[in-house]
């Protein structure tokens, strides 16, 4: 552990703080129709896509036409978006499949859509080997925003009806939608994107460079429009990359710079989300204490990742490796690791990656250490809900909230109220089945995986002992978790050579993985919405003595504590066969 | 419901064009205008000729010519040998070593004996090149980036430390002094990201390229 590692840390803390709360004001003036400082910019082509779409903004939607039409646009973009990429060779007209790759089978790409429509990005293909530029813009590079701005709506939704003070509406999910990209997503993609290209990354159309090196070698650089995939993946906690090793490979993460800018990138919206949320409720402390509850366990995380991956792993000492930091060495667990990242830049950045839906890496976390990769597993347990996805986050921790309200409540004996509002039997049902479908599927899918000879394929084979079922769990959580991050080892896609031809998918890898992300995406998103459908109308009573506080301190520890019960409860005995064992025995297998 | 339909089919249309289209084609008009060098990969020459990008790792490495025929492994790609007269670039998953068109990390996990052994082959190259122009050199001073395998497979730095016990190869080989390619090596470090994010790291090709303008080559 260095001086600089930790400086990175709390300067990191410090600055996403310092820019999330302006940026929290800036949400809530879009979400309830103030001006914001960019109406003169956008107002036009925001009337322009209302027209040309036959929307009605005006038009107030209930809950369930809310959903409506947010599951019927997500079909037509999953139909899209397969069929795009099933029928890549087809838009070689456009000169943008330079490679001349063919397009990827039937199964794998059944398993990238529903990938990136849920905002998992989980992949088994590897882009440099077989996406066409074209399939990455106009496929991938648009859901990724879609997918974003749809969980952006629904946390919205969900504050609506937590603090509506009457009728049945949740707003209208088109025009939620449409401002969302306009408004928040558009401009900052745009100037990120362009922070990126001056820091290094590239964005071009050309075919891959091919050439002879300084030693006479052949060499080939895969190229393409990079950082405009690279701004969204990361704004919108997709996490997808535009190369096989995403955040890891320089032209998506050319410096430490753009490492410490990615980092905040992700962060940013879940974290002014939550800052939204309380301007919105009227009482901004509703917003500090779920910020301060996500801020404590974030730290947590951070901690022990670094201090673990700064000690090394069981194999580096017994080959005989010394881990410790000297002059000029970054020391610790560096396999997987960047040297430009060193070991705080990689740990830091994969909890970033992993408390959100994000998913994406810079370094390898299947070579992180025994305790570094448990942090991670940590992490999805508790379901996205440390800041998570852009959305999700906010909607998955407001659940929580209910639920540590009801159990509040129960513990003092008092009808439990959330914001003046009674929360009751029926919310608490929706709450709860809300909460635990994500790691119900998620259990569900690794049992199934581990225990059919058809999943077991997908292990990779140095992937020996507890490692093997690591593999599988962290496939397995982490699609539930829409989160994509991977122990990459676990195969989906064989692939020969470079460009799809002869290559097949693990079918049962790609297909339970692809309904095991669309079933943890949608039906919370349904729970979220119905919950937010019941509170809408409820009456509100102003606050007495005896109204549990939820904007203190008191609170935040019992929300966390509700969260890690929970969280652990369901999780602890799957983590303990992986990366525990791992990381208590130093034995190698 | 049919109005849903409708809108979502022309939304998803008009959002592809506006968002997959129009957006990246933005992004690449600015880029290509105000940053060309960037955008098109940093594409480094010599002599007229490309050979590499300066942020992408490359082997520094030769054929190996058996009996006259340069060797190739079972999958037809070229056997190497690492090139003494230039500084070498970390371990790498890919196959072959540095590929910029398929990367791949290495996926090792910490208590897999397949790490163990890949770490200790790297260690022991790492000394057969290095100890017989550093003869003080022992295991423990091995830096980890020279022996355990990058993120992308192709990392463009190496640590300073790694670098230092290099220079001495580099030194004798090329019949220069020490300190010269220590300054060398110190004038192609950058530091920390805005003094304090990340790690100093010596960028590979742009330290060889000095050297063969130094030394022509040689």
């Amino acid at each position: 552990m260095t001086f600089a590692g930790w400086l990175t840390i709390f300067l990191f803390v410090a600055i996403l703080t310092a820019i999330a709360l302006p940026f929290g004001r800036y949400m809530a003036a879009v979400y309830t129709g103030e001006r914001t400082i960019l109406d003169p910019l956008f107002r036009g082509p925001e009337r322009i896509l209302y027209k040309v779409l036959r929307v009605d903004p005006h038009k107030e939607q209930d809950w369930k036409a809310y959903a409506k039409s947010l599951i019927i646009f997500s079909l037509a973009g999953w139909l899209l978006l397969y069929l795009i990429l099933r029928t890549q060779t087809l838009w070689n007209f456009t000169g943008l499949n330079p490679q001349h790759f063919h397009s990827g089978t039937w199964d794998v790409t059944f398993n990238t859509t529903s990938s990136f429509l849920t905002n998992t990005n989980w992949q088994y293909y590897g882009g440099e080997t077989t996406m066409s530029y074209f399939s990455q813009m106009a496929g991938l590079t648009v859901q990724n925003w879609l997918s974003a701005g749809i969980g952006i709506v629904v946390a919205v939704a969900l504050v609506r009806g937590i603090i509506s003070r009457s009728g049945s509406s949740l707003g209208n999910f088109w025009q939620d939608l449409i401002r969302t990209i306009l408004y928040v997503l558009g401009p900052l993609a745009v100037v990120y994107a362009l922070v990126l290209v001056f820091q290094g990354s590239i964005q071009n159309f050309s075919h891959y460079l091919s050439f002879n090196g300084v030693t006479g070698l052949a060499n080939q650089i895969g190229m393409g429009p990079v950082a405009s995939q690279e701004a969204i993946k990361m704004l919108g906690t997709n996490g997808g990359g535009f190369f096989n090793t995403n955040s890891a490979h320089p032209f998506e993460n050319p410096t430490a710079f753009t490492n410490f800018i990615e980092m905040l990138s992700v962060l940013l919206i879940p974290a002014a989300l939550v800052f939204m949320y309380g301007r919105m409720s009227g009482n901004r402390r509703q917003g500090y204490a779920i910020y301060s509850t996500m801020m404590i366990m974030f730290l947590g995380a951070v901690i022990v990742a670094y201090i673990a991956e700064a000690h090394g792993s069981p194999a580096q000492h017994a080959a005989g490796l010394h881990t410790h930091v000297f002059a000029g060495s970054t020391g610790g667990n560096l396999e997987g690791k960047e040297q430009r990242f060193g070991i705080a830049g990689s740990a830091l950045f994969n909890v970033v990656t992993t408390v959100t839906s994000c998913g994406a890496v810079n370094s390898s976390i299947e070579s992180f250490t025994g305790i570094g990769g448990a942090v991670p597993f940590a992490n999805l347990s508790a379901s996205e809900v440390i800041f998570g996805g852009v959305g999700s986050g906010l909607y998955s921790i407001l659940l929580y909230v209910l639920l540590a309200v009801f159990i509040g409540g129960l513990m003092v004996g008092r009808t439990p109220e959330y914001l003046g509002k009674k929360i009751e039997g029926r919310e608490i049902k929706l709450v709860v089945l809300g909460l635990l479908i994500t790691p119900l599927t998620a259990l569900f899918s690794t049992a199934l995986a581990t225990a059919s000879s058809a999943g077991r394929a997908s292990i990779s084979a140095a992937a020996t002992g507890p490692q093997g079922f690591s593999e599988t769990f962290y496939a397995y959580l982490s699609q539930a978790n829409n989160n994509g991050s991977a122990f990459a080892g676990y195969t989906g896609y064989i692939q020969p050579n470079a460009g799809n031809l002869g290559a097949h998918g693990v079918k049962l890898a790609d297909i339970l993985g692809g309904f095991t992300m669309m079933f943890a995406r949608y039906a919370p998103i349904l729970f979220a919405l119905a919950v937010a459908g019941e509170l809408v109308g409820k009456r509100v009573s102003p606050a007495g003595l005896g109204t549990m506080r939820t904007d203190n301190p008191t609170f935040v520890v019992l929300l966390i504590g509700v969260i890690v019960l929970v969280g652990a409860l369901t999780f602890f005995p799957a983590l303990l066969l992986g990366p525990i064992v791992q990381g208590l025995t130093g034995h190698l297998y | 419901m049919k109005k849903d339909v409708t809108t979502s089919a022309i939304g998803i249309v008009v959002l592809t064009l506006l968002l997959g289209i129009l957006y990246p084609l933005f992004i690449t008009g600015v880029s290509q205008v105000a940053s060309p060098g960037n955008a098109t990969g940093q594409k480094v020459y010599v002599g007229g000729k490309l050979v590499g990008s300066k942020i992408i790792g490359q082997q520094f490495a030769v054929q190996v010519v058996k009996h006259g025929k340069p060797q190739v492994d079972k999958n037809g790609n070229p056997v190497t040998t690492p090139d003494p007269r230039y500084f070498q670039t970390r371990p790498s998953a890919t196959v072959p070593p540095d590929n910029a068109a398929a990367t791949t990390f290495s996926n090792l996990g910490p208590n897999n004996v397949a790490t163990e052994q890949a770490i200790a082959s790297n260690i022991q190259a790492y000394l057969a090149l290095e100890q017989p122009y550093d003869r003080g050199l022992t295991k423990a001073q091995v830096p980890v980036d020279a022996a355990d395998s990058s993120a992308s497979g192709i990392d463009p730095d190496i640590s300073v430390a790694n670098a230092q016990i290099q220079a001495h190869r580099i030194a004798a080989v090329r019949r220069l002094s020490l300190a010269r390619v220590d300054s060398l090596v110190a004038q192609y470090t950058h530091g920390r990201g805005l003094g304090f994010s990340g790690e100093p790291g010596v960028n590979v090709l742009e330290l060889n390229l000095a050297l063969d303008r130094l030394t022509g080559g040689h």
